[in-house]
């Protein structure tokens, strides 16, 4: 069957600066350049990732959208049509990558923030201390003291295992197979750098590893790849994921030909078998099922270590968050509808979940309702995109935010949106031996590092005009949020005012 | 007589002590205050006084404000069925402007500007019955009960709510409501005082300082930043905060850390100041555990912002700054027996000449307690 699809985007040379170098056709790891006396391009291939447009040394090659006219309609978009069109050719479930480009409202870029005037004065952060480091992990409601023999006072309340970070930016969950090894260590590196923590995901931890224990969040998904008790030990904290913004309610599957010689060591699987992540933890039917694990989880790292849970931003996400507190989670991690992933059906990516900010706001609210807030902290993921979304999120009540695909985008991801292919050119997303070499994780280490420092720079900035000095008053203080084109219902769930009203 | 908007302001705060507790009369802390008359705009001023009904020190001193006679006489509906009353009566004022005779000859200075519309003023000396307290403590009972009114009675509210002590305040220039409230005739071993410097619409009677919740009392300059994770901190703890001003957070977060959590004085005041990690990390081992447990249990309670506090209790009186001295406070003593604190130096020289002078640093509190039992 030929295919109907008209091309998505148009690759245009210039023959008359293009050097014939070939540069171009040795970097595009989708196939569509080939060289017949000079580079022609295919442009059905092309998937707009730029790696032909930023080696190319003459800057001879251009990508533009293929405007193919079709008859207006407000109603049946040319992505409409060509989605049926691909689905009529193959009779499958359209996979994608990466999260929701839908045109839904961005919350974030509705709230606003507050700064000093007179009354109470900004503090400068480049003359006096501006405080970023957090801790992660379950909180007493209460201390105790008590005086020793010498009439000193002592700490009697012994605390549980708190993570301590320097910025309050961790990064994603992105497993070994879904991204490169390569990857990994630039996440792992860039961790140690910031003083902060990478995931890895739920596809295990490569020896290589090892190493950078302190700054490691070891993943334990539905298909428990890699869980060792040596796994589990060797990190910061455990996670326990039960969702995923991007496929609430859907696992994952990384296809057999990824699972190479050591990914398959990794992973505990053999060489070329598909990896698949059932939907269910299938020793997970209920909260108390998860309190099992969490507890298993714990006695194994003999209560050294935090448990987070994982869950995505749904519908009911306050109630489920609490239950997870009260089952023993000394972390919870929200992932909204805008979060990323390796591969993942199109129609659950663009159609289920509800956004990161009034998932993160009503779990906030209900865990303070409950008097149980101090007892886990809360990291905000799915679509953190700048340090303005972070101070927002922290506003809102996040201890911390995630960030998968902004890191991923330093690295140089140009959010193509094609990572379950593997072939990622950029040499992240992918297994390939030759694609995975183009990713130094030097480079990508300190590019990563680069955009913590940049948004820890920027966080001090926002909290020295907001005349606090550490950020623990930034966290949940919705007082110094405002909305602007809100209705009143969404104000009210954000727990937050209009732009315009004072105090 | 509520104000429902939010009012920042600056001010001027002075606090005098005798550690002895011997009991002095109010016209000391009005000089104090008053010299400071440029720091405050008219539109509030107050004292608490410590020691002052000897012959009603067990009771709860509750002194109210009222709109009118119809939501006092709901309020006193409302105190007949949870407190036993003992003694009622207006809290005795001299309205309008003073004259000279009135004052002993101290009107040239003080009193002259008319303090207009004031609410009704009433004290009820109250006893908790017993009753009351089978699953909750007394003072939690109180607790409950003044929140309980300042939240659900319009046109009432709790000026102070401890024993052997109270609250004087209203609109108007501390020096002349000193006056209004005949503060040259009550004797106390702590004043506290405060002008207020509202920088918009005018400020109303609840709302100026000092803010009070059972003896605790605070006269504060300056305003709190953290205020909104403050409000949100202590509300899950059953805190009702219904004033709009960001001192009340003050007075409950103590309320919670020394009477709820029974954290010592000191280290309370590390979890409302906290040290900088950069120091923390510097600490003694055992110092250095202590204070960063507190600032990953108590992030909530950290105030930030710009601001001088000085803090009455029964038993002392506590000054101390935000963590990069943003607003100003000086500390004097005289003899074994005198602690001064107060935002200018001037304001303590204005009555007394004292033998040290200091300015404590930043976040670092000045704590005086009584040497043994009040006289």
């Amino acid at each position: 069957m030929m295919s109907q699809i008209p091309p998505e985007f148009i690759v245009k040379i210039d023959y008359d600066t293009c050097r014939r170098c070939r540069r171009c056709v040795m970097n595009c790891s989708f196939g569509c350049m080939q060289f017949k006396d000079r580079v022609v391009p295919d442009h059905k291939k092309c998937v707009a990732c730029h790696r032909c447009v930023t080696f190319c040394p003459e800057s001879a090659i251009s990508i533009t959208k293929n405007e193919l006219t079709y008859k207006d309609s407000a109603n049946w978009l040319p992505e409409t049509r060509q989605n049926i069109l691909k689905q009529a050719e193959t009779g499958g479930i359209l996979l994608t990558g990466m999260g929701n480009p839908r045109p839904y409202q961005i919350l974030w870029d509705h709230m606003l923030i507050d700064a000093c005037q007179v009354t109470n004065p900004s503090i400068d952060p480049l003359r006096e201390p501006m405080e970023l480091r957090t801790f992660l992990g379950r909180k007493p409601n209460r201390l105790e003291f008590t005086r020793d023999g010498n009439d000193e006072i002592e700490l009697s309340t012994e605390l549980q295992p708190q993570v301590k970070l320097d910025v309050p930016i961790v990064f994603a969950a992105m497993s070994y197979g879904a991204i490169s090894l390569n990857a990994h260590r630039a996440l792992a590196m860039a961790a140690k750098n910031s003083g902060t923590l990478m995931n890895t995901g739920e596809g295990g931890i490569h020896k290589d590893l090892n190493s950078y224990t302190d700054n490691i969040v070891v993943q334990v998904a539905s298909g428990r790849f890699g869980v060792t008790s040596e796994y589990l030990n060797s990190s910061a904290m455990v996670e326990i994921k039960i969702g995923q913004g991007a496929k609430p309610g859907i696992g994952g599957h990384l296809p057999g030909e990824k699972v190479g010689e050591d990914i398959s060591k990794t992973r505990m699987i053999p060489v070329g078998t598909d990896a698949l992540s059932p939907a269910p933890h299938h020793d997970i039917y209920s909260i108390e099922d998860l309190s099992q694990l969490i507890y298993a989880i714990k006695e194994a790292t003999d209560y050294t270590k935090p448990v987070s849970v994982k869950i995505s931003a749904v519908h009911n996400v306050a109630a489920i968050a609490s239950g997870i507190v009260r089952a023993g989670a000394d972390a919870v991690t929200i992932d909204g509808f805008r979060g990323g992933t390796g591969a993942s059906p199109m129609v659950i990516r663009d159609n289920v979940g509800i956004p990161i900010e009034l998932a993160l706001a009503a779990v906030d609210q209900r865990l303070r309702d409950e008097g149980i807030r101090n007892n886990a902290s809360i990291l905000c993921a799915g679509s953190i995109r700048n340090s303005g979304d972070v101070a927002k999120a922290i506003a809102l009540g996040a201890d911390a935010v995630v960030i998968g695909t902004a890191a991923l985008v330093a690295m140089g991801c140009r959010v193509c949106q094609k990572c379950y292919t593997g072939n990622c050119a950029w040499g992240i997303a992918t297994q390939k031996p030759e694609l995975v070499r183009r990713l130094d994780p030097q480079v990508g280490a300190e590019r990563l590092s680069n955009l913590v420092t940049a948004w820890g720079y920027e966080l001090q900035e926002i909290l020295g005009s907001l005349g606090v000095n550490s950020i623990e008053s930034l966290r949940g203080s919705r007082e110094r949020l405002r909305g602007i084109d809100l209705d009143e219902q969404t104000l009210k769930l954000l727990g937050i005012k209009p732009a315009g009203i004072g105090q | 007589m509520r104000c429902d908007c939010y009012i920042p302001s600056g001010c001027a705060v002075s606090g005098i002590m005798s550690k002895a507790g011997e009991r002095m009369d109010g016209n000391d802390i009005i000089r104090s205050i008053a010299l400071m008359h440029d720091r405050s705009n008219g539109l509030g001023g107050g004292f608490a006084a410590y020691g002052i009904y000897p012959r009603h020190a067990n009771e709860y001193a509750f002194h109210m404000m009222f709109d009118n006679m119809e939501v006092k006489d709901q309020c006193e509906e409302y105190f007949k069925d949870t407190f036993d009353i003992v003694l009622d009566e207006e809290i005795p004022t001299r309205p309008g402007a003073v004259f000279e005779q009135d004052t002993s000859g101290r009107s040239a200075e003080c009193g002259t500007q008319p303090i207009t519309s004031p609410p009704i003023l009433w004290r009820y000396f109250m006893d908790v019955p017993e009753h009351r307290t089978k699953f909750v403590s007394e003072r939690e009972y109180v607790v409950e009960k003044v929140m309980d009114i300042n939240s659900k009675f319009t046109g009432t509210f709790v000026a102070s709510s401890g024993k052997n002590m109270g609250a004087f305040k209203g609109v108007g220039y501390p020096e002349d409501i000193g006056m209004f409230y005949k503060l040259d005739e009550y004797k106390g071993y702590i004043w506290t005082a405060h002008g207020r410097f509202p920088t918009n619409t005018p400020g109303w009677w609840g709302g100026a300082h000092p803010f009070c919740l059972l003896d605790w009392s605070i006269v504060h300059n300056g305003e709190i930043s953290s205020y909104g994770i403050n409000k949100r901190y202590l509300e899950p703890f059953g805190y009702k905060l219904e004033l709009r001003t960001d001192t009340e957070v003050v007075a409950y977060l103590f309320d919670l850390l020394i009477r709820r959590h029974k954290m010592p004085m000191d280290l309370a005041v590390k979890a409302l100041a906290s040290p900088f990690w950069k120091d923390i990390d510097r600490m003694p081992k055992r110092e250095q555990k202590i204070a960063t447990a507190i600032r990953q249990v108590y992030g909530g309670a950290l105030l930030n912002g710009p601001f001088s506090i000085i803090l009455g209790y029964s038993r002392g009186m506590v000054g101390f700054n935000d963590r990069i001295k943003l607003r100003p406070m000086t500390c004097a003593t005289k003899g074994d027996d005198m602690l001064y604190m107060s935002s200018e130096e001037s304001a303590i020289r204005e009555i007394t000449d004292p033998d040290t002078v200091w300015s404590p640093k930043a976040g670092t509190a000045v704590i005086g307690e009584l040497n043994g039992e009040v006289e």
